[in-house]
This record gives C-alpha cells, structure tokens and sequence, in this order.
C-alpha cells in the first residue's frame, strides 16, 4: 500500500470541508476522485500534500507520516500539478528542472539533467524545450507540468483537474499520458476529474465524494446510474460502448 | 546499437541546453566588460584633469599627490560604491519581484526607499548620529553610521510589512500593490518633511539635498560596510536562488515542490530591505535602477534566477555608474545628483513597463 489516509477531517473558519474521509491506493493504481463542485476535492489532494493542514485523520505515504517528515522529502514522495497555475518567462527546460528542487543541494548534476532530458522526451515536448512557457498552448502547458512532476520521480503522481481547460484531442492526451506514465514507472495517480466518461477511461479506482463525505468508493461496479443520480442531482443512463460503460445524462 | 542511440539523443536535448545556458553565461560577461569599461572611463573623467598616465600611476600609488588624493579619495570610492551600490538596488529590487509576484516590486516603488530615508533622518536630525553641514562637498557628515542604517532599516521593516501584508490578502494586484507603495512614499516623505522642518534653514538645505540620491559623499568607511552588506545578501540571494525559481511557478506549486514559501518569501523581503536601507542611508534614495535592471534583464535572458540575480546585479552597476558618470560630466564642473539622473532614465522606461501591461514577466 502506498498511500492511506484515514479519518481526514477538514474544515476552514466558516464551514467544513472535509469528514472522516478514509480511502487507500495500491501501487499501480489510478484513482479518480469524483464529485459536485465544492465537494472538498481538490481539498482532499491539498490535505494529502499537506499544503492544507488537515485538522483530523493521517495520511501515510510509503509508511511515512505526512505530517512529520519534512517538506522536501514530501516532494519527493508526491508530484502534484494543481488546477490554476501561472505560466511565466522560462522555458519548458528550465520548469522542469524546477521539479528537481526537492533533490538540488547546491546545484543540478548531471543525473538532473539526464531525468529532466527524459521527462521531456516521455511527453513529447522536445522540440518545445527551449521556449519560454508563456509561449506554449494550454495542452502544451499542461504537458509541462505533468513532466516538472514526473522530473520529483514521486511515487504518487496528483492531478487536480488536468483536463478541465483543454480541448478534446488534448484531453484524450493527457489521460493517455497519465495512464502510460503510472503503467511504465509503476507509481499511483490521484486525480479530481469532473468529466466522468473521461475518469470511466483511464482509472482502475474511483471515490464519490458527496458534501465531503465518501458516498462509495471502489472499483468500476461503483460507477452505477443510482450512484451518480445521488452524488450530482442529475439523472443518468450507463450504457456499455465496446466494453466501457458510458454515462448518458437523461 | 538501440541503446546508443538512445544516449545520442539523450544527450542532444542535453547538449542544446548547455549551449542556451552558455549564452547567458555570454551576456554577463559581456555587461561585466561595459562595467570595466565604464569604470575606467569614469576614473579619467572629472574636473581635475588627470590624463590616463597619471590615472593609472596614481592607482598605482606613483602619482603626484594631488593625482593620487582624486583618485584614491575621490573617484575610487565614489565609482566602487556605484558598483556595489547598484548592484545591490537591482537584486533588491529582483528578489522584491520575485517574491511579491509583482514585476513592478522595487525599492523605490515600494516606498521602502522613502521609509530609509526617514528612518535615516530621524537618527541624523533627531539622534544626533550625523552632523548635517552646509558645505556641498559634504553636506552631511555621517558621524555613525551604524546607528543611520540601523533606524533606516527599521523603518524600511515597517514598510516591507505593511507591503507584505497587502501582497497577501488577496484581490491586490500588482498595480495596486504599487499604489500601496505611492501611500507608504508620500506618508514617510510627509514624516521625512515634518522632522525637517524642525530643524534650522541651513539644516533643511542639506537635508533636502541629502535626500537626493548622490554618491559623491562616500568615503571608504561606508564603501566597505556597503561592500560587506551587500556581498553577504547577494550570497544569501543565491543560495535562495532554486527556491525563487520554484516560487515563480505559484505558491502552491512551490509547496508542492517542498519550498518553505513562507520563510523564503520573508527571508527574501528582509535581506532586500536591509540592502536597501543600506544603500539609502550612504547615499540618498536611488530611484529606479532596483526596478529596471532586473526588468532588462528578464528580458534578455528569461526568469532563471541563478542568472538573474547575478546579470540583474551586473546590469544595476552599469546603470548607476553610467548615470554617476553622466552626473558628473554633463554640466561639469557642477554635479547633478545621481538620483536625479537614475529617475529621469528610468521614468519614461516605467511608464513603458506600465503600458505595456505587467502581467507578462
């Protein structure tokens, strides 16, 4: 088991996000967490980086407690790419030899450079490497920051909405790249996803999260038409198109 | 056979790297050259004509006496303080850039520049640490320096925070953060005003002129401490130099990335003012040069900080030695403050920065 989180509670001055949320990740796995909007997704993921400091519950990665080793051996543990994010004047290179910050003492080495090199290679950006990031399309972008995560060599890759701003081709991409990423490197991924079909395509996990609480959580068979029905008000068919089911809103 | 290949274009996306990283490497020394150069134009300028002969015999310490008192007293101090000082506004001014997020975060445009400076005239009117004389070869006299770069750090503190505290309550953006900045200017220009108009006219003449930004009043005492200082942040600046890289990418991001942004940010503010209020109380408030060099050369080079910090600090030398010199020999043999020069180059380049819109860095 590489990640296990038990009993996460959270809660922000006004109100509570998030209750005794309890779920674990196998390696290999890749676990999408679905829910309404506001429902404490990206707030699980940020409890479990610990960029949120979570009131109740703990979080083991790797039999480490989240909460008590430090900062820099978190990141090398977890790569997470978060739902905003600003682009900037430096080139794909250089954003992700920024993935290497939690391993740099003084300066890069060569074996930084070697994984930098082979991030962007699994990514196909080369020919993009040295262009300056604000330069680049969304899905490009996007492409970036996955190989700046992949660059932390973590065992848990973390997405919060990867797919959310690109288009169809992209999104199909992304995905896949995710996918052959957690297959070929044998780590998890973690990833708050709105478009269910899409989540249906690439995730071997699923958790429903409803008012911040987890509704199910399981394999495949939890993706029913009552259970969605439930967790976003909206009524909805699962048929099966070449084997993989297929949510139809009514 | 696979496998070599593999190595091959393996080390090409390496090898194109390398070269990129060399032209940077290219254009710092390339400034540095124009940094060399210009000191050695500015030692042979100035109203005591010296020719080159007896420049480079007087640095050798052969020269006549008067010849080595205008170099050694004279030009020497006042071009390695341009150096050392310029240098030190442009990392203040990066670093206050890279870590508010803001491309327009300087010290002058923060109002910590202005903060110095009341913080400095309170201990030279109110504290007695310097004696303000009417003389325009040295209009003030800095009796302790340690006491006038104390109290103007001190209140270059209060504005950081305040400046800090903004910058992190959300909904303020750049622009307003630097309104932010015009408010903190005017209310310590209004406190700099009050303390001088308690004190006698001949005091107010050399107070207002002290406030201009003038590098003629340096000797080697303030040269050295400014050395010191500011060699010791640009240290500190660069050991922080992947931390700010990472903080370019977002707070969250950054955290993600096991960066302290907190600390960092905190650290980076607090070494900045303290260069800062340095530089402010041997010399006046430069406006400007900690603004537009890191700005040029963003844009030359790209956000990397490990280059950034070092060619921002190589460019702010240039600008101010190069606006020194202008000072000193446009209408010669009268001196125009610096400061005066620095705003009047950088003013128009602001405004340009403005209209163009900041959010491209």
């Amino acid at each position: 088991m590489i990640l296990s989180v038990q009993g996460l509670g959270f809660k922000y001055p006004s109100h509570r996000v998030l209750k005794d949320v309890s779920f674990s990740l196998e390696k290999g796995e890749c676990l999408a967490v679905l829910g309404t909007n506001g429902t404490g997704k990206s707030t699980l993921l940020k409890c479990i980086n610990r960029i949120l400091k979570a009131q109740k519950g703990t979080v083991i990665i790797d039999s480490h407690d989240v909460k008590k080793i430090n900062q820099v051996k978190l990141a090398q543990k977890i790569g997470y790419v978060s739902q905003t994010n600003q682009s900037f004047k430096t080139t794909v290179f250089d954003t992700v030899l920024i993935g290497r910050k939690p391993y740099i003492k003084w300066d890069i080495t060569k074996n930084d450079l070697d994984i930098v090199n082979s991030a962007i290679k699994m990514l196909e950006l080369e020919e993009y490497s040295l262009r300056y990031i604000d330069e680049l399309s969304g899905g490009e972008f996007q492409k970036v920051l996955i190989a700046r995560a992949l660059a932390q060599e973590p065992d848990i890759l973390m997405f919060d909405e990867p797919t959310s701003s690109l288009d169809l081709k992209n999104q199909l991409e992304v995905i896949n790249i995710i996918k052959k990423v957690v297959k070929s490197k044998g780590i998890s991924a973690l990833v708050t996803i709105h478009d269910l079909n899409l989540a249906l395509r690439f995730a071997n996990k699923f958790i429903l999260l409803k008012d911040g609480k987890i509704f199910a959580a399981g394999g495949i068979e939890i993706v029913t038409a009552e259970n969605i029905e439930y967790v976003y008000s909206v009524p909805v068919r699962v048929e099966k198109f070449e084997n993989t089911p297929v949510i139809v809103p009514l | 056979m696979r496998q070599e290949l593999y190595v091959q274009e393996n080390s090409d996306g390496i090898n194109s790297y390398k070269s990129y990283i060399k032209k940077k490497v290219i254009v710092a020394v390339l400034i540095l050259l124009l940094v060399i150069a210009l000191s050695i134009i500015a030692l042979n300028v100035g109203s005591a004509s010296l020719d080159m002969h007896q420049v480079f015999l007087s640095i050798l310490g052969r020269g006549t006496d008067v010849s080595k008192v205008v170099i050694w007293r004279i030009r020497l101090p006042r071009i390695i303080g341009a150096i050392v000082a310029g240098a030190g506004l442009a990392v203040a001014g990066c670093v206050m850039q890279n870590n508010l997020r803001n491309p327009l975060a300087s010290p002058s445009t923060l109002g910590i520049s202005n903060a110095s400076a009341f913080g400095a005239n309170i201990a030279i009117v109110l504290l007695g640490a310097g004696s303000i004389r009417s003389t325009t070869a040295d209009a003030v006299i800095i009796d302790n320096p340690y006491i006038v770069t104390l109290s103007a750090f001190l209140c270059s503190i209060i504005a950081m925070i305040v400046i800090l505290m903004l910058a992190k309550s959300k909904g303020f953006s750049p622009e307003s953060i630097v309104l932010a900045g015009v408010a903190l200017s005017s209310l310590f220009t209004a406190g700099t005003t009050l303390i001088q108009y308690f004190a006698d006219d001949v005091q107010v003449a050399a107070a207002v002129f002290w406030t201009f930004g003038d590098l003629g009043r340096l000797a080697w005492t303030e040269v050295i401490i400014m050395t010191i200082v500011i060699t010791l942040s640009l240290i500190y600046f660069m050991l922080k130099r992947w931390d700010y890289n990472a903080l370019d990418s977002g707070e969250e991001a950054s955290k993600s990335l096991g960066v302290n942004v907190e600390k960092v940010r905190l650290g980076g503010m607090l070494v900045s003012s303290i260069v800062t209020a340095v530089s402010v109380s041997f010399l006046g408030i430069i406006g400007f040069v900690g603004l537009i060099s890191p700005q040029i050369i963003r844009r030359i080079i790209g956000g990397d900080h490990r280059f950034l910090i070092p060619i921002s600090a190589l460019m702010g030398s240039l600008l101010l030695l190069f606006s020194d010199t202008l000072a000193r020999t446009l209408i010669a043999p009268v001196i125009l403050p610096v400061g005066a020069i620095t705003s009047f180059l950088g003013a128009p380049l602001f405004l340009y920065l403005l209209l163009k819109g900041v959010k491209n860095r």
